[in-house]
């Protein structure tokens, strides 16, 4: 035990030798972690990645929409996922108060939107167009809704705009907002025993796909402007027309003070760039191989070397 | 003397006077509601007006950022955190988890810890707590849950010290001072109201994301009974104490220190069992400001759908509860043991020093046997995905899923959303007449004002429709609840055994993290009112059995004696003798029901609903300090309302009963 101990650290030390810059501050950098796994995992990669360059790491739970705050306030250091959809509005509204900033975007495109699980499409073959939809209503229906069909939409906060776009293009559906993201996996999972068809709110990369293959429903296709200009759309008359954009930013905000108190770290953190392959084994390792973040994190990096090292070899000048 | 009677004098209880306003409210909120229905009522007294509608959350957000920037508050906070605060979390946090800070000596191997458990267990109540507390420590090693459970445990011995000596504090401040404790009253009425929503923001911004602001609002919100438990007991001390104390001449400190504190020791451990339990309810809740542990790993499991492994965490934080709780009752019971003059020393700290042999000793055999240390991956006992299975199945069989879905077309379509309905379709002024009628009636003069009060200022807030849903959830929850808890305990009081049982699924049920509710109210119900109802109403049927089963059973043998003789069938006996006297403790359990619900209900926006919980969940993203409070104090006062309106009856009926 105290004797590995001793050993990694010496090894630490011997591959922080070669990188030769040291001018970091010795203070933690102070990642945060949310309740997901790919985040978890991928802020851990990041996190050996800096251990590796000879830096304190530090992890700290805290809330995915609360921790823009935080980043702004240099209570943590960064943050790994900005969703354009889930955390666009926080994150700007951080950004005009100032106190972080942009740190470059993955390669990873995110897609938010209506999704349903495979056996779904067995009820209703029409799918993924979003004109079968009107016609399969009624499959939707539950107690509450009638014979409307129903459609889970995803917490209010993240503004999804669902019911605009049931009212824009005259989908007889009732829209109703889940809590989070806990209430659409259970909707899911309750619905999975006897393949009852469910329409819902969903994004990928993200581990759901693993559990529940399923699509995303093919709305028309995003146009800029659908959500301020009526004429843009179908419907010349409503805003939300259109489905989200397909492929939708992922980034990585920093806080301000980065640069100077960490600015090798910081310098790799604009270099960092993930694939949605690489999310998605992320959280498969934890989701499905039932790793601990921390041990996939390490294996990860292991088996991803040559993608890593030239991140860091950019920044040892 | 009072003598003890069922019959209460009603006369005098409902003076004409009282009936005559109670009329007049009825009347007036019955005038405005017709006004409506024929369509005659001016919209400005349906709804308040956008534009009456002071900007307090506006307001509210310049004072907040002139008292956290101007002011300079944030730097004393900042200071606090990042000072004395965290070297403590440090330090606990390196002893109990390895966290790299000093003193660099951790972790403590699991079997030591396991075995000073086991020892306390001993020494305060004997082999059973002790199997008890090395069972749950041996349990959270074998499932591969000690470090997250470190983590947690790390800042909870920080917070719960904390607590009990600020308590502490105040609590002798408050029985000396009467101005303090007028002052203190009304803060804690709010704080042990208010959503905990509202304090994570604040705890955030001026202590630090993370175990800080963690143990922060873990010690705001289990400070108020510490508080209270102390200045009631000292209160209580009895006059002949305190002579004692006097004549022997004692110096004011030696007087608190030796003779008030000591006399009052039972209600200040009573006070300290509060703080644990309140502390391990934070747990989950917390890990949305960064409170590291079980909390933060549940809602990951949570998020990726584990039922399996949230489940074990849960039964974790239970054990963790009840072995805390019960160990620390114990303590209350136990009475210091005095031993003769001459005892050797190791006679009189025998264990300790047993604790302290078994400690050494577990951490030396630590370094030749790992296994005794830590406990990895590979070796845990985990069976997340086997519970996974069995949850899943049960709750997909035919016989569940017939019900649950007959329930829940019922209940939402013939009860819940027709209720609703009419509760928002009632104006604005009629809601807050009938709410006053209602604490009148119930509490008297002084509820009834504040209620009229308190509901004026919600109205006022600009969140007026989302209060009526909130309050209709909680109002269709605690109803529910009462249907099925208090039968249940009823059936309970009978015997002995049975009360033992379910007073124990009481504990458990409360203690489990009500998070973990909510997934399988989903997978029941859906994403809709029903399972809203369904998970409050767990959480609030735990007060109401339980003071059901008190109050039944701590009604005077004689009464029941005098029942039994005069031939009463089992039913009369419990109709006009048992209830009528038990009602007043059953009441104190339906004041709880209802604040639990108010608790939970914040809880079940996680489920979707569309009240205040929503809005506030919403407020998290931390830049709307101001709403988040406006919304936070629209809870907490209406939450007040029928806290008072029900204290009042009780404490009167209890006099008027010579229960008191």
């Amino acid at each position: 035990m105290k004797l590995s101990h001793l050993l990694s650290t010496a090894t630490l030390a011997a591959v922080a030798g070669t990188f030769a810059i040291a001018e970091d501050s010795s203070d933690p950098i102070v990642i945060p972690i949310h309740n997901w796994s790919s985040q978890i995992v991928m802020s851990s990669v990041v996190g050996l990645i800096f251990e590796e360059m000879g830096n304190n790491v530090e992890f700290v739970t805290t809330d995915s929409q609360a921790v823009y705050e935080s980043v702004r306030l240099g209570d943590v250091a960064l943050e790994m996922e900005v969703w354009e959809g889930a955390f666009g509005a926080s994150y700007r509204a951080a950004l005009e108060k100032g106190g972080l900033h942009d740190a470059g975007d993955h390669d990873a495109v995110t897609r938010e939107d209506w999704w349903y699980p495979m056996w779904t499409k067995d009820a209703c073959p029409g799918l993924p167009d979003w004109e079968a939809l009107n016609d399969c209503a009624h499959l939707f229906a539950t107690a509450e809704t009638g014979d409307k069909g129903r459609y889970l939409d995803g917490p209010v906060d993240w503004l999804k705009h669902g019911k605009e776009r049931a009212e824009a293009l005259d989908l007889n559906f009732t829209v109703i907002n889940a809590g989070s993201a806990a209430a659409l996996w259970a909707e899911i999972g309750a619905a999975e025993a006897d393949k009852k068809p469910v329409l819902v709110f969903n994004w990928t990369p993200n581990f759901a796909e693993a559990v529940w293959p399923g699509e995303f429903v093919e709305f028309p296709v995003w146009e800029d402007g659908c959500d301020k200009d009526p004429a843009k759309g179908p419907n010349p008359d409503a805003l939300y027309d259109c489905g989200n954009p397909a492929s939708g930013y992922l980034k990585k905000a920093a806080w301000d003070g980065m640069k100077d108190k960490w600015p090798t770290a910081y310098c790799v953190l604009t270099n960092i760039s993930f694939t949605n392959p690489q999310i998605a084994e992320m959280a498969k390792l934890v989701d499905t191989d039932e790793l601990e973040p921390e041990e996939a994190a390490e294996e990860w990096l292991d088996a991803n070397r040559a993608v890593v090292d030239p991140w860091m070899s950019a920044c040892s000048t | 003397m009072a003598t003890l009677s069922t019959e209460v004098p009603d006369a005098s209880a409902k003076p004409s006077g009282q009936l005559r306003v109670l009329t007049t409210l009825l009347a007036a909120a019955a005038a405005l509601i017709l006004a409506k229905a024929f369509g005659v009522l001016p919209e400005w007294l349906n709804r308040i007006p956008e534009w009456a509608i002071p900007p307090t959350a506006q307001v509210l957000d310049v004072i907040f950022d002139f008292v956290q920037n101007d002011l300079g508050l944030i730097y004393v906070t900042r200071f606090i955190a990042e000072g004395p605060l965290e070297f403590l979390l440090d330090t606990s946090a390196n002893l109990l988890e390895g966290k790299r800070r000093w003193p660099f000596l951790g972790p403590i191997p699991w079997s030591a810890i396991a075995a000073v458990a086991a020892v306390v267990g001993y020494a305060v109540g004997g082999w059973r707590l002790a199997a008890l507390g090395a069972g749950t420590f041996i349990w959270t090693a074998l499932i591969g849950q000690w470090k997250i459970a470190m983590q947690t445990m790390s800042v909870i011995v920080v917070a719960a010290p904390l607590a009990f000596l600020l308590g502490l504090t105040l609590g002798v401040a408050a029985w000396k001072y009467g101005w303090f404790e007028r002052m203190l009253k009304p803060v804690l009425s709010v704080l042990q109201t208010l959503p905990f929503f509202t304090y994570l923001l604040p705890a955030v911004i001026f202590f630090k994301v993370g175990p800080t602001a963690g143990a922060v609002a873990t010690i705001t919100f289990a400070i108020p009974p510490m508080i209270l438990m102390t200045t009631l007991g000292l209160k209580k001390v009895s006059p002949e104490v305190i002579e004692a104390g006097q004549m022997s001449g004692c110096t004011r400190w030696q007087m608190l220190r030796h003779v008030y504190l000591p006399a009052a020791r039972t209600e200040i451990l009573v006070g300290v069992n509060q703080v644990i339990m309140l502390c391990l309810a934070m747990v989950v809740l917390t890990a949305f400001i960064g409170m590291p542990g079980l909390g933060a790993k549940l809602l990951a499991m949570m998020g990726s759908f584990k039922l399996g492994r949230s489940f074990e965490i849960g039964v974790t934080i239970v054990l963790l509860a009840v072995t805390l709780d019960r160990m620390s009752k114990a303590w209350v019971v136990k009475q210091p043991v005095h031993f003769d003059r001459g005892t050797p020393w190791w006679k009189r700290h025998q264990m300790p020093l047993i604790a302290l042999a078994l400690f050494a000793g577990f951490t030396l055999l630590a370094q030749l046997f790992p296994i005794l240390a830590e406990i990895g991956r590979k070796q845990h006992l985990s069976q997340g995905k086997e519970i996974d299975v069995v949850i899943k199945s049960v709750l997909a069989l035919d016989a569940i899923k017939g019900t649950t879905e007959w329930l829940r077309w019922f209940l939402n379509v013939k009860v819940l959303i027709p209720f609703r309905n009419t509760l928002l379709a009632i104006p604005t002024p009629a809601f807050i007449l009938l709410v006053v009628a209602f604490a009148y009636w119930v509490g008297g003069r002084k509820p009834g004002i504040y209620a009229a009060v308190f509901f004026t200022i919600v109205a006022f807030s600009g969140w007026w429709d989302r209060s009526v849903i909130t309050l209709y959830t909680v109002i269709s929850a605690v109803a529910l609840a009462t249907l099925i808890g208090i039968p249940l305990g009823v059936i309970a009081a009978r015997s002995e055994h049975w009360s033992k049982s379910i007073l124990l699924a009481c504990d458990t049920a409360q203690t489990f993290p009500s998070f973990i509710y909510l997934i399988p109210a989903i997978m029941l119900f859906g994403v809709n009112d029903v399972a809203v109802v369904f998970s409050i109403l767990i959480f609030a049927a735990v007060p109401l059995i339980r003071y059901t089963i008190i109050g039944l059973s701590t009604v005077p043998p004689e009464m029941t004696e005098a029942a039994d003789m005069s031939g009463s069938t089992r039913r009369q006996k419990l109709m006009s003798v048992q209830f009528p006297l038990a009602l007043p403790t059953m009441a104190v359990g339906f004041n709880q029901a209802i604040m639990f619900a108010f608790f939970m209900v914040i809880i079940a926006a996680f489920i979707g609903t569309q009240d205040l919980g929503q809005e506030l969940q919403r407020t998290l993203a931390g830049t709307e300090l101001g709403k988040n409070f406006v919304l936070g104090m629209n809870v907490s006062l209406m939450a007040l309302t029928f806290d008072m309106a029900i204290s009042s009856w009780t404490q009167k009926r209890k006099r008027a009963l010579g229960l008191d």
